[in-house]
């Protein structure tokens, strides 16, 4: 049962960023981003990270894609007059190219995973265990072992935040 | 629960990522070169979600929420130099922004 959930995500996630690479429509490609970021919140799940997964929910959807989707029409105020239905269109150049080096990079990917024999690696390092709630574990993680990297992070939003609103005053 | 799917969220990953580079080589408007960055940060995320499986410490999915932090941060900043750079070049083709200062 599992596995067919797990395909389903899966064909989800991939078909939906296929077509962040082949609509032309900008908007188009922002919803179905948003459909990408939620199958790869059900991969997370399908692999015991709920805390994970409800973060990419919180964050991806509901503050990076609606960011994204603000952007595209705060950069197209004049619109596409010509076929009065103010569809928002992106261009693309270099396309076979674009795909070429993409392809390579896929393929390079697919014979490292093919050889590397990752599933042995995994058995001898850690036992299988029942997948539990991981809430309790990344806060302990976070104030202990992660306790320079969170802190780090806080310096980061908060010069993220000075420079936004930095940038983004009147001149 | 043994990790049987590992490699399957390997192939998705590397499906993901590569997508995300060709989205990033050839669209040219910017805001949907933002979207293939996201889309790379999002299979790195995922790599590192499915090793760190029956890891009782948790380290890969430790590195997935700064990876998540930091691309916030980037998306932001990215999106309001978008803004800034629409209002003096008018556009936001991305052959078009070819100059850093003005001439």
């Amino acid at each position: 049962m599992i596995q067919y959930i797990f395909i389903a995500f899966t064909v989800l996630t991939i078909l939906s960023a296929t077509v962040v690479l082949w609509s032309k429509n900008v908007l188009y490609a922002a919803f179905s981003l948003l459909l990408t970021f939620l199958g790869i919140a059900a991969l997370y799940v399908l692999a015991g990270a709920d805390f994970l997964a409800i973060t990419q929910i919180l964050v991806y959807v509901g503050g990076i894609l609606i960011l994204l989707i603000f952007g595209v029409m705060l950069t197209n105020q004049a619109g596409n007059k010509q076929n009065t239905k103010n569809d928002i269109f992106t261009e693309s150049t270099n396309r076979i190219l674009g795909f070429l080096v993409a392809g390579a990079v896929f393929s390079g990917l697919f014979y490292t995973f093919a050889r590397a024999r990752f599933m042995d690696i995994q058995t001898v390092l850690f036992e299988t265990i029942e997948p539990v709630a991981t809430t309790k574990t990344i806060g302990i993680q976070l104030m202990t072992n992660f306790v320079l990297p969170f802190e780090a992070s806080g310096i980061l939003l908060m010069a993220t935040l000075i420079g936004a609103a930095y940038l983004s005053k009147k001149m | 629960m043994d990790n049987s799917f590992l490699s399957y969220y390997l192939i998705t990953s590397a499906l993901l990522f590569s997508i995300g580079l060709a989205v990033v080589v050839t669209k040219r408007n910017v805001i949907v070169v933002l979207m293939g960055i996201e889309l790379m940060l999002n299979a790195v995320n995922l790599n590192l979600v499915a090793f760190s499986k029956n890891d009782p410490n948790l380290q890969g999915q430790m590195f997935a929420l700064f990876v998540i932090v930091v691309a916030v941060c980037e998306s932001v900043v990215a999106l309001a130099i978008i803004l800034k750079a629409y209002e003096y070049f008018k556009t936001v083709n991305l052959d078009e922004i070819s100059e850093v200062k003005e001439m």
